[in-house]
């Protein structure tokens, strides 16, 4: 049975997969017809025709896990480590029955490669389906607080 | 100690027949100079008139480190003046794009302004009575640019008054910007959306140069544009159709020998363009409906003329790059001798399938973002570039692939692919607009 726990306790492994760069378990969270979603707009509605900064389903999302691997990937000489700081995630919907789960999470994203480290505020929106026992993300949205200013290379996930 | 100041002969000095010196990329006085002459020199892209598609509608942008607007008049026309209150100096207009209505009104003292630029009025104007205020500068609002050409509506502008024309500036180098327009059924482009911004700590140059590089794909690129062949061919199966998202970014992966056959073509001034031939964008999948209303609109032989014309990208001397085939151009705004703003825009086909406008949207995220695996491997190459000129080792950076001695500048040319010719190509153009208005008697003392 998943309850607002289930989908609370999902929310933080994710990001304990990330800050300690287990991207194959990471994607493994992911539904087959999950996608990642960086928008560049305020409230943006459509990923497709609005310009985003990432809309990716898992084939491109296994591209640049793949990548950060690579022998020959040298923007991660050397390589980018990153930290999620999570506020309790705010449950949208928990409904079973329907098979909606959904929550909102305020976070505080850091990225550091080499000497330098770069800060982010956003939120991070998760919209998950029931696969067996456990859940799967069908979308993962992360709406940063300053969307349209100019950074720099962000390599990893927020 | 200024080095290059008023020094034409200095200046000169930086670029060889097929070796520039690394001061260009890492001395900031050389960037200050950049500033000073060879942006007013040069024709610089402003904005899109589908930006200001009303009267009062206004953009803003910088030319070099100087911000400019442009505004839509009551009477259609449109006008780019310096960003800037002519009584204390306070930007008038704070946002990339707006309507300001009827007026521009400066937010500190009232000052207000017709949308050409001229003066409207001046709270408690009495106080300026008897004091020879209708001489002054200040009177005549809004200094205006007067060397503004608006092409198929690409607004460019040219801040020195003196200089050459539009026309002998870009010459046939336009027929890119031609083809773009020309693959909308309507002839007309259309701005959507904000582009996407990227910082680079690299000099513009670098950027610009990459335009044209074709020897670098297949080498920095294997890691984004390499992987994602490796991880389709594992995961295609049964799959008869190549994704779009692959579609796009196979093609980096393509030989040398590709590129050489490909071509490039130069045109005086500093503008060429890679993939004569063909290009990266060649084989994309046909979009359903687009062929049929190209013909309708230009009928088959015309329509497929612009179709069969898939440049790759043109650099537009000294600082955009446009993509006709994919409907996107690229921004390099210098903001110090190490920090380029990248803004990258996608123009929409005005009455083409929305297909057409994902796959350019698409295609910009995926190379072009702050969270592009194709922009992570360039930017990683300028920032180290960035840092080795530093070294005195050798103070100079080659572009000798396929030179040959005598090479004529700022002629019109189709050549090898894989040749550094348009860089050539572009630092002499660099020293000529660098130089054209500095003391000539400074020179000549020398």
């Amino acid at each position: 049975m998943i309850t607002e726990k289930t989908i609370t306790d999902f929310i933080y492994r994710e990001a304990e997969l990330l800050d300690t760069m287990q991207w194959q378990a990471w994607l493994d969270l992911f539904h087959a017809e999950g996608r990642y979603w960086m928008p560049m707009e305020w409230q943006q509605q459509d990923p497709v025709l609005q310009p985003s900064l990432m809309y990716e389903d898992l084939l491109l999302l296994k591209v640049r896990v793949e990548r950060l691997a690579g022998e020959r990937t040298f923007s991660q000489k050397p390589k980018s480590r990153c930290h999620h700081l999570l506020q309790a995630p705010q449950i949208v919907a928990c409904d079973p029955a329907a098979g909606v789960f959904k929550a909102k999470t305020s976070y505080i994203y850091t990225e550091t490669r080499g000497d330098l480290l770069e800060r982010f505020s956003g939120w991070a929106s998760h919209d998950l389906v029931q696969v067996g026992d456990s859940l799967k993300i069908k979308l993962k949205r992360v709406d940063l607080v300053n969307f349209d200013a100019p950074f720099g290379n962000i390599q990893l996930f927020m | 100690m200024a080095r290059y100041g008023q020094n034409a002969g200095a200046i000169q000095a930086l670029v060889r027949e097929a070796e520039v010196h690394r001061d260009v990329y890492v001395d900031p006085e050389v960037f200050d100079l950049e500033m000073e002459h060879l942006f007013p020199n040069s024709w610089i892209y402003v904005g899109h008139a589908s930006q200001l598609s009303k009267p009062g509608d206004f953009i803003t942008a910088n030319i070099g480190r100087q911000p400019v607007m442009a505004s839509r008049h009551i009477d259609g026309s449109i006008h780019v003046f310096y960003n800037r209150c002519p009584h204390k100096g306070v930007k008038i207009a704070s946002e990339p794009c707006g309507h300001t209505g009827k007026f521009f009104r400066c937010p500190y003292h009232a000052w207000s302004f017709k949308t050409d630029g001229s003066l409207l009025a001046i709270p408690l104007k009495k106080g300026y009575e008897g004091t020879g205020f209708g001489d002054a500068k200040a009177n005549e609002g809004l200094s205006r640019i007067k060397n503004v050409k608006i092409y198929r509506d690409f607004i460019f502008a040219r801040l020195n008054d003196t200089g050459v024309s539009f026309e002998d500036y870009f010459g046939e180098s336009l027929s890119t910007i031609d083809n773009m327009v020309d693959r909308s059924p309507e002839g007309k482009l259309a701005v959507m959306a904000a582009p996407i911004r990227y910082m680079h700590t690299c000099n513009w140059k670098m950027l610009v140069e990459n335009q044209t590089d074709t020897c670098h794909p297949m080498v920095a690129h294997e890691s984004s544009a390499g992987t994602a062949v490796k991880v389709w061919k594992c995961e295609q199966g049964d799959a008869t159709e190549t994704p779009m998202a692959v579609q796009l970014y196979g093609p980096f992966m393509s030989p040398y020998e590709f590129y050489e056959q490909s071509g490039i073509r130069i045109w005086p001034n500093g503008h060429g363009h890679t993939g004569v031939a063909n290009s990266i964008h060649s084989n994309y999948s046909d979009v359903e409906g687009y062929l049929g209303q190209m013909v309708a609109a230009y009928g088959e032989q015309r329509a497929h003329e612009i179709l069969g014309e898939v440049r790759h990208n043109t650099v537009y001397f000294p600082n955009i790059m446009v993509k006709g085939a994919v409907q996107i151009l690229r921004n390099f705004i210098p903001i110090a001798v190490d920090k380029t703003l990248v803004e990258s825009w996608v123009y929409r086909l005005v009455g083409a399938p929305d297909k057409l406008y994902e796959r350019a949207l698409m295609y910009n995220r995926f190379i072009n973002a702050p969270t592009s695996i194709v922009g992570h491997d360039d930017l990683e190459m300028y920032e180290r570039a960035q840092e080795g000129l530093k070294s005195n080792g050798n103070q100079w950076v080659n572009l000798q692939r396929l030179y040959e001695d005598g090479e004529e500048a700022d002629a019109t040319a189709v050549i090898n692919g894989t040749s550094e010719r348009q860089m050539r190509n572009q630092f002499h153009a660099w020293a000529k607009f660098m130089t054209m208005d500095m003391d000539k008697q400074v020179e000549a003392a020398e």
